[in-house]
């Protein structure tokens, strides 16, 4: 057997390779209790932008005096819409998009909450819960997406965001959104095959179909997935958001307070000596 | 110091309660020109207050979805807790480094520390859409010590208990509680070394809030290192704080020094002045490196970009600048007046990232309302009359009664 010196360095190069990136960074399907994430497909090659979802939403949650004005400007979620559908113009023509909570599988909202009030579930959806939250409004300030909302003119204010109907999936069922869509845009289901799905439609028609499924590792991964036949960004989505989780953020700060809080003390309390001893020597001289 | 002798006197023959109803009594003019324009504007904003929890935060302010953080949390508690670093900075300095010439204006400095986050966790809880359930993040049945805020809440609020602690020895100093006071001291070193340690995480905290709001703050703004900018700048934010609120003080309370105290006060602002130059060039240096790291060139040339030349240059380098002049020459002036361009700075740069350059691409802008404007001024007068109240009553800038052991 013979090793020359090249295949050696190519061997080492190889070998460093391996450790720096052997550990691929991949979107995970899975919570950290190992259940696994439920989300939903939503095709856009099939919506019609009927804006149905929006009152199915509207009636699964309670809102009785909802409204969607006629031929209406670009509109967002707000505390009496936890979903509204646009319609953009784009290269293939208007194009319709559904903007609800992207249920992100590391969400910011729920590492930003003080109170754990936003907090995602093993199942998937990310949930607000009333009792805890105290108003502070910094998962409004920390979601990538702008999703969660707040009741300014209300005296007791909640925040209002999409939750994949909980109540219902808790109960077996599917959210009604997807649940009641005509065109069968959306799909509800395990996240994993979800993906799959989406990659066979792609696979199958890649005329139809941009090669990119949107929220597969979009702020690392989201429990709500787009297929598309344009560009993302022609249909208002960032495209530059990072492929890392948002909580990453702020990890490296959170794991440097303990140390500083332990370390600092005795490194004060250090000068704090020393300076006492030479100014007491002064004094003597 | 004359009626300071008589009040002590005359302390001892009175019980404790009618003492302290003697002293609820206002001392000094009432109709002075601060007093008649600061009332009226505490009555209208109490007012506003008031129709704030009866009608939603929405009834008295301009918040949008799109900027949830407003003038209240921007400029009372993001800017007004840097404004109020001077209290770590020359904690560290007197206590820590044994610099004995700052210990005269040390008292008035953390009084003004531990009323400003006093005031400032007010006017946090007036922003709190469900202020009641605050109670959850003290008690911990819901911890969320994943995030951010939650340790700066933590790290705030056990800090005002250690600025608290360091005041302490004044209270009973006024209080002529001797047994009181000798415990006092004795726990002050404790308080020290934690309070600077808090001071130091909760500083780069507030700068750390902003770290997952990535796409929406403007990118000459948005860093990965905003905590560590935010630690640093809040030293010289802080001494500049000292060196503008002393030189009122010295004014309005000059009756309680003599002319020793004068010059000495010269001395030491010509001190902070050189700390504060060497912190802001420190922090200079540090904004050129993540300008160049994160190479921002491309947004220099457009308005967002002269906005971002104008915070640097015109209120980093020229007052950093001045302080050094200042320093060379002992210009106390100058040093006032780079005091001041200072704090603007300090202002204008927390405004930016919380306020101005937060969603700067949102169709709808935030611009605060007149009410939010009058609260604001309310909090800050009502700080002024408790600061007020205290420094005419206590030993803050005026001697130490006799039984006192160690200088002042």
């Amino acid at each position: 057997m013979s090793i020359n010196r090249r295949t050696f360095f190519k061997a080492m190069g190889a070998t460093a390779m391996a450790l720096t990136v052997g550990k691929p960074v991949v979107a995970s399907n899975e919570t950290e209790s190992g259940t696994e994430l439920n989300g939903i497909l939503y095709d856009v090659t099939r919506c019609r932008g009927c804006h149905g979802c929006e009152w199915d939403c509207a009636d699964a949650h309670g809102f009785s005096d909802f409204d969607i004005p006629k031929n209406p400007p670009f509109r967002q979620t707000d505390e009496k819409h936890r979903t509204v559908v646009n319609h953009y113009e784009t290269s293939k023509g208007s194009l319709p998009r559904k903007i609800q909570c992207m249920h992100c599988n590391q969400p910011a909202c729920d590492a930003a909450c003080l109170t754990q009030a936003m907090h995602k579930t093993p199942e998937g959806p990310v949930i607000w819960r009333e009792d805890k939250c105290m108003g502070c409004r910094y998962c409004m300030i920390s979601c990538p997406f702008d999703i969660p909302k707040f009741e300014y003119h209300s005296t007791n204010p909640q925040i209002v965001k999409c939750d994949m109907c909980i109540n219902l999936i808790s109960e077996g069922e599917i959210p009604a959104c997807a649940y009641n869509c005509p065109e069968e845009a959306l799909m509800y289901g395990k996240r994993s095959d979800l993906i799959r799905e989406a990659r066979r439609r792609i696979h199958d028609e890649p005329d139809k179909y941009i090669d990119h499924i949107y929220g597969e590792h979009e702020a690392g991964g989201t429990s709500w997935l787009y297929l598309s036949p344009v560009p993302f960004n022609e249909l208002g989505l960032n495209t530059n958001i990072q492929h890392t989780s948002y909580p990453s953020l702020t990890k490296g700060f959170i794991s440097s307070i303990a140390p500083v809080d332990i370390l600092l003390p005795a490194v004060l309390l250090g000068i704090y000596e020393a300076t006492k001893k030479s100014s007491n020597k002064e004094e003597e001289i | 110091m004359n009626s300071n002798t008589q009040t002590i006197g005359m302390r001892q023959k009175e019980s404790i309660f009618s003492f302290l109803i003697s002293e609820l009594k206002p001392k000094g003019k009432i109709f002075t020109p601060f007093n008649i324009i600061s009332f009226p504007v505490i009555v209208v904003g109490l007012v506003i207050i008031f129709l704030r929890f009866k009608n939603g935060i929405g009834s008295v302010t301009n918040l949008t979805q799109d900027v949830p953080w407003g003038l209240w949390i921007g400029f009372d508690v993001v800017t007004g807790v840097a404004f109020a670093g001077g209290a770590y900075v020359l904690v560290f300095m007197v206590n820590i480094l044994n610099l004995k010439q700052y210990r005269p204006i040390l008292r008035i400095t953390v009084l003004n520390g531990f009323l400003a986050y006093l005031f400032y966790s007010a006017a946090l809880l007036l922003d709190l859409g469900r202020p009641l359930n605050v109670i959850n993040v003290v008690i911990g049945n819901n911890f969320g010590v994943s995030s951010v805020l939650f340790l700066v809440g933590w790290h705030f609020l056990l800090y005002m208990l250690a600025l608290l602690i360091e005041f302490s020895p004044a209270i009973a100093e006024w209080l002529n509680a001797r047994k009181l006071h000798r415990f006092l001291t004795g726990i002050a070193m404790g308080a020290v070394i934690f309070g600077i340690t808090l001071s130091v995480l909760h500083q780069s905290g507030i700068g750390a809030l902003f770290l997952m709001a990535k796409d929406k703050i403007h990118p000459l703004w948005y860093n990965s290192y905003l905590p560590l900018l935010f630690v640093v700048s809040s030293v010289f934010a802080g001494i500049s704080m000292v060196i503008f609120e002393g030189s009122i003080s010295h004014k309005v309370f000059s009756g309680q020094l003599n002319e020793n105290d004068q010059q000495a006060h010269h001395n030491i602002l010509t001190g902070l002045s050189k700390i504060c130059a060497l912190g802001m060039f420190a922090y200079l240096t540090l904004l050129v490196l993540v300008f160049v790291h994160e190479q921002n060139y491309a947004y220099i040339n457009s308005p967002m970009g002269y906005w971002f030349l104008l915070e640097v240059l015109g209120f980093v380098v020229l007052p950093m600048l001045m302080f050094f002049m200042a320093y060379r020459r002992q210009n106390v002036l100058l040093i006032r007046i780079a005091a001041v361009l200072t704090l603007l700075g300090i202002m204008l740069n927390r405004m930016n990232i919380s306020i101005i350059c937060y969603r700067w691409d949102a169709a709808e802008r935030y611009i605060p309302s007149w009410q939010e404007f009058t609260v604001t001024l309310t909090i800050i007068f009502i700080e002024i009359w408790v600061l007020r109240w205290i420094v005419r009553r206590m030993p803050v800038l005026q001697r130490l009664p006799q039984w006192v052991g160690g200088g002042h």
